[in-house]
């Protein structure tokens, strides 16, 4: 202390508490994000055996037939994902901004139902429904002699990644439609324009940027997703095949390095693009009190059209949900269009034997989310309300993390920490605690956006206030900020909470004993065997009514504290 | 900027009547619209003026398409249009927030309305390239509106809807969005180029002196109603009722009683004395006196006016003339006395005498 004063620097106004934070939270960063991260980079262009700096790793891959067709075939599947999911949230967005539509709210709500469900979850029940002996098939056959090879090798991800992932487009561009001002419009048809002309010139391009933000979203994500093509057993894809390498020829093998630098560059490739393509264009041009466009009531005949394509996309969109109830009640279905017979035993084995994947995933999941919360909150405040230096680096460095795939993550955990043993022996990457902090780490930067906007909304001039009045930055963060940011503070958990139970990439890299399993572990175990499809379903079942059900009671908590403090949304 | 005109750029045609009869308009059970009529001549700068929530921008949006009024016709050049969609009609509107187009050039926008009328691509840039120079902007046609100056992006608006050659055109509330200072110099420029295309045009505003400096006449708005068509001019020396004579200039307004009859009428303004009613003069029931500030003289009486009293309540130095307030009876009036170095000025509190010219007031109801 005494070499610290005697320094005469410009006065910092960083407080030794903060400082603390600052530097728990970036050595925190640092061995969970950045090293492992870091490893896997720096091994893929070293070479096997000498560590001597090389992109011979990356000729050998592009010389793989195997890996170049795996590429490809990424790239397609993200691609048509992208058409297709496009192709679902379109309509349905057009709908609900544009027109005097009743089943807006339906749409809207049923939209996020997708995502309270892994899309790996839902793509047996979709081969049972869909497959080429699935029940659409079967009628298709029976009537006009015809099957569609809806899950036929990559049509059955790009079928099932589409429709879990187009609520991230239906949002963002709903959200682009409903800020464009409705003069926009007037004035275009004032210039003699109308119909799909004027939706085509004026309002798409206006919403253009929302669509880029949500189709990148999606690229990536289906991109970087490992569990949907293994459990659709397509293997040729490059998430697959990064898991496959390092879990079955080794971890000193080069090639699952290599992929997952691809994987990497590919994500941050798809999100400069949708920055770059975005820049100097935020479209958003609602004036004081403009309200958005202007609805168009529907006809009769429109109504029934408008009805029909939404019943239709939202039949598909709920598919796998209902399929999957309908797998974990059926005592056997194959090669029928339903099943043969009902019976409740697979909850009751799930229940017998199971109880402790779900064990797991409350306390994975739990912990998870704390984590996140505290780590989130804590960033927040440094960069909103302190002018500690480094901050900015924990902000950027938190949100990283979107760009790193889980599968890379697992990878560079296992690289990183499987060499470091405990006392008894055991490596410290197959530790439970692992999987906990990966799925802390890749929920992060969405927490992260929940501490900011809980803490934006509390007035700085209420912390003065507290500080006037005699109390210290500590006692007025405990009295003042964290009771206001609690509700934003319980929406970041909730986040991180449900997205973290229903979470596999990483979790298959690092899980090494069924007992540490948590459910979406044991789903997949599950549903490698048709007898184990049964029990498997019913597992599924639980995950969505258990993260559904953490949801709404989220919702309700927040609604009544916003009530109680009487915070005007 | 000067306002370059040639004449072979931009046919506009024979300027337009427009002809609005008994239109009324309702949202849900509100009347926000009532009985309108009115006939606007044919090159006629007219505005529509009334303070906000008065339907002035709602009659304005109905001519324009956008208001499904049912009721009542609207004919311009010899056709209805209410049962037109907005894109068929050919009205060329200026938004108040200009609404240019964000992901579109200075160019895109004003070609926009040319290329929904599917005109041949040689035709379209002639007229973009007219339009730009009408207002002074060809040299910008590159830049987005984001790039462009409040003043620069109205200027961007109104070639826009000047380049579809539109039978009328309407301006809601064209320089609400500029500063002080341009919105004199752009009032000028709109009324030379209207001068210059003889274009019916419609000018929607809250503020008389825009109204006042570029408009051939004047339709008042209040509460759905148009209460008075006039000159500037007109509107202000012959106010129709209680609401024109405040809204247009600053008014005086007595309460008191009328007294007498035939060509023997007097105003008995309480407590403080009383004025003939000159012969001939209309008084509607329930009517006040009122007057302008500047026609009532403090102290020594003009000969023909009569005299009531009062005490002087407050005073403001305005330059070139001196604005007292004048307690008279249970009302305060504004008098407006021209400031000359040396005059005596009055002190607050002092009684003084207030003399008006019967023929100078009026009597006006609510």
């Amino acid at each position: 202390m005494a070499l610290v004063q005697s320094i005469p620097i410009r006065r910092v106004s960083a407080k030794p508490g903060q400082i603390f934070a600052i530097s728990l939270i970036a050595l925190f960063l640092a061995i969970f994000l950045v090293i492992p991260a870091g490893t896997v980079i720096y091994t893929a262009f070293t070479e096997k055996g000498t560590g001597a700096l090389t992109i011979v790793n990356f000729v050998d891959f592009f010389n793989t037939d195997l890996f170049r067709r795996s590429f490809f075939n990424s790239v397609y599947v993200s691609g048509m994902s992208v058409v297709w999911a496009s192709a679902i949230a379109l309509p349905l967005a057009v709908l609900t901004t544009r027109f005097d539509f009743r089943g807006s709210l339906i749409i809207q709500t049923l939209g996020f139902v997708p995502l309270i469900m892994p899309p790996f979850v839902g793509a047996v029940a979709m081969q049972l429904l869909f497959g080429r002996n699935g029940t659409v098939n079967l009628i298709l056959n029976d009537w006009f002699s015809i099957r569609i090879p809806f899950m036929e090798g990559l049509n059955g991800v790009i079928f099932v990644q589409s429709l879990h992932y187009f609520p991230f487009i239906l949002i963002n561009l709903s959200t682009s439609l409903r800020n464009i001002d409705r003069s926009m419009e007037e004035a275009a048809q004032n210039l003699g324009s109308s119909g799909f002309r004027l939706f085509r010139r004026i309002v798409f391009p206006l919403a253009m940027p929302g669509y880029l933000a949500g189709a990148s979203l999606v690229f990536v994500k289906v991109f970087d997703d490992l569990a949907t093509p293994l459990l659709l057993n397509v293997k040729d894809m490059l998430a697959p095949q990064a898991y496959l390498r390092v879990t079955s020829v080794g971890l000193t093998d080069p090639m699952g390095y290599v992929i997952s630098v691809i994987l990497i560059a590919v994500s941050i490739f798809a999100m400069w693009l949708s920055a770059v393509a975005m820049r100097g264009k935020d479209y958003s041009t609602t004036q004081r009190g403009g309200g958005g466009l202007s609805r168009r009531k529907l006809s009769r005949g429109e109504s029934v059209i408008a009805y029909g394509v939404v019943g239709l996309i939202l039949l598909l969109v709920l598919s796998p949900h209902i399929g999957l109830l309908l797998l974990s009640l059926a005592t056997v279905w194959s090669f029928s269009p339903l099943p043969d017979a009902y019976t409740v035993a697979h909850y009751g084995r799930v229940f017998g034997e199971s109880s402790l994947y779900i064990k797991n995933t409350l306390i994975y999941a739990s912990l998870a989310g704390l984590i996140d919360v505290v780590i989130g909150g804590a960033i927040a405040y440094l960069v909103l309300r302190t002018k500690v230096v480094g901050r900015r680096w924990l902000d950027w460095a938190a949100t990283a993390a979107l760009a790193i795939p889980g599968v890379v993550l697992g990878i560079g955990y296992l690289r990183t920490f499987y060499g470091i043993t405990l006392p008894d022996g055991t490596p410290l990457a197959t530790l439970w605690v692992m999987v906990v902090l990966a799925l802390a780490i890749r929920r992060l930067p969405y927490a992260l956006r929940a501490c900011y906007a809980a803490l934006q909304q509390v007035s700085e001039s209420l912390e003065e206030a507290a500080e006037n009045l005699g109390a210290t930055k500590q006692r007025t963060i405990r009295r003042i900020v964290l009771p206001l940011m609690t509700g934003g503070l319980l929406a970041g958990f909730v986040t991180s909470f449900s997205t973290a139970a229903v979470e596999l990439s990483a979790t298959l890299m690092l899980i090494q004993s069924n007992s540490d399993a948590p459910i979406a572990y044991g789903l997949y175990v599950f549903m490698q065997s048709p007898a184990g499809r049964g029990p498997g379903a019913a597992l599924g079942v639980i995950a969505v009514i258990m993260v559904a059900l953490c949801t709404l009671l989220s919702h309700y908590v927040i609604e009544r504290r916003q009530k109680a403090l009487g915070v005007a949304k | 900027m000067t306002v370059n005109i040639n004449s072979a750029a931009l046919s506009v045609g024979p300027a337009k009547a427009i002809s609005i009869s008994d239109v009324n308009l309702y949202y849900g059970a509100l009347h926000v619209l009532k009985d309108i009529n009115l006939e606007i001549q044919p090159g006629e700068f007219f505005a529509f003026l009334g303070p906000s929530g008065c339907g002035k921008t709602t009659l304005l949006r109905l001519i324009a398409g956008f208001n499904n009024a049912r009721q009542g016709k609207v004919v311009i050049g010899g056709q209805d249009v209410l049962d037109m969609p907005p894109w068929k009609r050919d009205i060329g509107m200026v938004f108040q927030s200009y609404a240019l187009w964000p992901h579109m050039t200075v160019a895109a926008n004003v070609a926009f309305g040319l290329e929904e009328r599917r005109l041949p691509r040689a035709e379209v840039e002639r007229r973009v390239q007219a339009a730009l120079e009408l207002v002074g902007l060809k040299h910008l046609a590159d830049r987005r509106p984001s790039q462009l100056s409040g003043g620069q992006q109205q200027r961007v608006a109104l070639a826009r809807t000047i380049a579809i050659e539109p039978k009328v055109l309407l301006l809601d509330e064209p320089l609400s969005n500029l500063d002080a200072k341009m919105r004199v110099e752009v009032r000028r420029e709109l009324r030379e180029l209207q001068q210059r295309l003889k274009l019916t045009t419609i000018f929607v505003t809250h503020d008389q002196e825009e109204a006042n400096t570029v408009c051939d006449r004047i339709a008042v708005f209040n509460e759905g109603r148009i209460q008075q068509v006039g000159t500037p001019m007109g509107l202000y020396e012959k106010p129709a009722n209680l609401f024109v004579a405040n809204f247009l200039g600053t008014a005086n307004i007595l309460d008191g009683t009328v007294s007498g009859s035939g060509t023997q009428r007097t105003f008995e303004v309480s407590g403080a004395g009383s004025i003939p009613i000159p012969a001939g003069a209309t008084v509607p029931a329930g009517a006040k006196l009122v007057f302008r500030p500047q026609y009532a003289t403090l102290g020594a009486l003009e000969p023909g006016a009569v005299a009531l009293t009062g005490t002087i309540a407050h005073r403001e130095f305005l330059g070139a003339t001196v604005r007292y307030g004048v307690q008279v009876g249970t009302a305060t009036v504004l008098i407006d006395a021209p400031f000359h170095s040396g005059n005596a000025l009055l002190e607050t509190g002092a009684t003084t005498t207030l003399g008006l010219k019967p023929s100078s007031a009026l009597w006006l109801a609510e």
